[in-house]
């Protein structure tokens, strides 16, 4: 192991929770050793050859503190998306109750901050935390499975549907440089439960911090969960995520990743298709500018037959923001009659931006329909053209064919206050005619 | 209304328009009709303002006002209206929020109010009773899917909302059955007033039975050759370009 890590490791350990159970130390302290064997990502790493996350290691890593001074809910409000929702808030990836609305106990819903439900022993936390996301493939799922610090416990009983969504908020505020926030988050929806969740980070500080944050959703028989990402993070931000879905027999899962901030940020966004008849919609969105690099790594792992994915990715780059989208669909050999579609448009709005796309599938079953698509271009002269023809100024004609082609994957969003927020966004983002 | 004057223009280097010159007054309707190659198209767009097209010499001047130096979108805030040939499909911009941008960008630069949701949409309605165009198609992407007669049919109908000074119609006829042929003609006929002037183009002449011409100009090789009355495009259905062509080539000028 290198020193830097070591060094990293040492002050991770230090802050390790106090009082866990034995079962998640011993995981804990497997994941250590495999992130110590993976080591941190350099570019020579096929999964990382686009995205280079070296200057993490020239911060001074640590993890991040309780605020002094405690966050006011006049603080988050800019930042609730119009959601009337339940919700969870951790502020540099400490649990916030005082910012927190939780159900009324006899709720179907269930809502908690991890570290709590480890203290009251909750037998489904002991049964499926970090049984999910793979700690032997990528460093940061392994880091923070060995380090995180809290995060979020959803849970739906069987049957039932959420009265209302839930979001759980991710607020960086600390002002220190290498600030690292590493979070958890379990969502379990039991058979035929029926949840949305919103799930965003923002910043209220534009210090370098850190934020690897890992989210298992396990969905039962024909549940349906819609997950939301909303990344907001400030410019000099890096936001490494995993979202690792498991899906039982005819569950549906919504997935989509919305991400505007940060200067490096990559999303895992991964499902394990574990059965029979279940569908996975995975969208995305991706806006870049300046110096920005944002990275999708998908994988739709279809284990079973009969089931369904569709990824619909849309990016937007402008100034030398750079994109990546890695897409894999894996069919194993029982999956039969899979019917697998991915399609990646680019949108380049600058000579000097730049999008990585690549397909990437492995297919050993016989009898499947896979199909994927990416391209790559920029605004339609003609189009802006026949906008102009009709009294249509040139940057806002620019601006009706973006939001345009970014609308058409917001529009996929089945939450509606947040689809209205993201679209304001949208308007002020490219109020300029740039992303 | 519109001057054009020894007007020469054209793409990658290579000339079109040679010396065109064309005079179109208010409450007129001209017609500009001529073999594939002539330069109709490019006329059409390098009035529109294509910035593909370099205009090379000449000038062109829309109620005294250089049009050469216009953008686009002032040209079409000015009053000049351009039915596409080939209507662009722009997925994701809603039709109606597009037309209503179009036309509040009109009317303020007319010095007019802007029209709120409810003043566009009865507006709207009207219009699309003239043009016999189905009022759900407006709730769709700008021309997305749309059949040809519905897209050009679709032109007709921004034309009409518009209310521009001077409509540019080109080739609107192509892809039409006769039937749309008739709708799309009746719609430019109800539009025709002593203050607007319309510029047809079109390769054959059966529109001209539909839209009546008050002068026909024939394009050859990037000029007029020859303009007339109605009757010429009459004469041009009966006896096909080649004899205008020859008479060019007898006379020794391009």
């Amino acid at each position: 192991m290198s020193d830097s890590l070591k060094i990293v490791f040492d002050s991770f350990a230090n802050a390790d929770a106090n009082g866990l159970p034995h079962w998640l130390r011993t995981i804990r302290g497997a994941a250590r050793v495999s992130a110590g064997q993976l080591g941190f990502p350099t570019v020579q790493h096929e999964e990382w050859r686009f995205t280079n996350m070296a200057p993490i290691l020239q911060l001074p890593l640590h993890p991040a503190e309780k605020l002094k001074e405690p966050l006011t809910s006049e603080d988050i409000a800019p930042f609730i998306l119009g959601l009337d929702a339940y919700r969870l808030v951790f502020v540099d990836g400490h649990f916030c109750a005082n910012l927190s609305s939780l159900p009324e106990p006899g709720n179907d819903l269930q809502l908690g901050n991890l570290m709590g439900e480890l203290a009251r022993h909750r037998p489904e936390v002991e049964e499926h935390l970090t049984l999910y996301a793979d700690t032997n493939a990528n460093f940061f799922t392994a880091l923070n499975t060995a380090f995180f610090q809290d995060g979020a416990f959803v849970f739906l009983a069987a049957g039932r549907t959420a009265d209302k969504p839930v979001h759980l908020l991710f607020v960086g505020a600390s002002e220190q440089p290498g600030a690292t926030s590493l979070s958890r988050n379990l969502i379990l929806a039991q058979r035929g439960a029926c949840l949305k969740v919103v799930e965003s980070h923002i910043s209220l500080s534009d210090a370098p911090r850190v934020t690897d944050t890992v989210t298992e959703l396990i969905l039962g028989p024909e549940a349906q969960v819609e997950h939301c990402k909303v990344q907001q993070e400030s410019a000099r931000a890096f936001h490494v995520a995993t979202i690792q879905a498991s899906q039982g027999r005819d569950s549906q899962w919504t997935s989509h990743s919305i991400a505007a901030g940060a200067r490096v940020a990559r999303n895992q966004i991964q499902t394990v298709l574990a059965a029979e008849g279940a569908g996975a919609i995975l969208n995305g969105l991706y806006l870049g500018d300046a110096e920005q690099l944002i990275d999708h790594h998908t994988v739709v792992d279809h284990a079973k037959p009969h089931c369904e994915s569709h990824e619909f990715y849309h990016g937007i780059l402008a100034d030398r923001a750079h994109g990546v989208f890695n897409g894999k669909i894996f069919v194993r050999q029982d999956a039969q009659k899979t019917n697998a579609k991915q399609t990646n448009r680019n949108l380049l709005l600058s000579d000097d931006a730049m999008i990585d796309t690549k397909p990437q599938l492995e297919i050993l079953a016989d009898d499947v329909k896979c199909t994927h698509g990416a391209t790559v271009g920029q605004l339609n002269d003609e189009a802006i053209f026949y906008l102009r023809s009709r009294g249509i100024g040139l940057e806002q004609a620019r601006r009706m064919l973006i939001r345009a082609f970014a609308n058409d994957v917001i529009e996929r969003i089945g939450i509606e206050p947040v689809r209205t927020r993201l679209e304001q966004m949208l308007e002020q983002r490219f109020a300029t005619g740039e992303v | 209304m519109l001057e054009i004057c020894n007007l020469c223009a054209g793409v990658d280097g290579k000339p079109i328009l040679k010396n065109l010159n064309l005079q179109v007054k208010a409450g007129e309707v001209h017609a500009i009709m001529g073999p594939n190659g002539s330069g109709k198209s490019t006329l059409a767009q390098v009035l529109a303002g294509r910035s593909d097209y370099e205009v090379t010499g000449g000038s062109v001047s829309f109620n005294g006002v250089n049009l050469l130096e216009m953008k686009p979108e002032d040209r079409a805030r000015a009053g000049v209206f351009l039915a596409f040939q080939y209507p662009v499909e722009i997925p994701g911009v809603n039709s109606t929020s597009f037309l209503k941008a179009a036309l509040n960008e009109c009317r303020k630069a007319r010095g007019e109010e802007e029209l709120d949701a409810m003043e566009f949409l009865s507006l709207v309605k009207k219009k699309t009773k003239l043009l016999e165009l189905d009022q759900s198609l407006l709730s769709r992407s700008v021309n997305e899917g749309f059949s040809g007669g519905e897209k050009k049919r679709n032109e007709v109908f921004q034309m009409a909302v518009l209310e521009p000074k001077l409509a540019i119609l080109d080739e609107t006829d192509s892809g039409l059955d006769i039937d749309a042929l008739k709708v799309v003609a009746g719609g430019v006929n109800k539009l025709r007033r002593p203050d607007n002037a319309a510029l047809v183009i079109t390769h054959y002449q059966r529109l001209l039975n539909y839209i009546v011409p008050d002068i026909v100009h024939v394009l050859v090789q990037g000029r007029i050759v020859k303009s007339g009355g109605k009757e010429l495009a009459m004469e041009l259905e009966e006896r096909g370009y080649d004899w205008i062509l020859e008479t060019v080539a007898a006379n020794g000028k391009p």
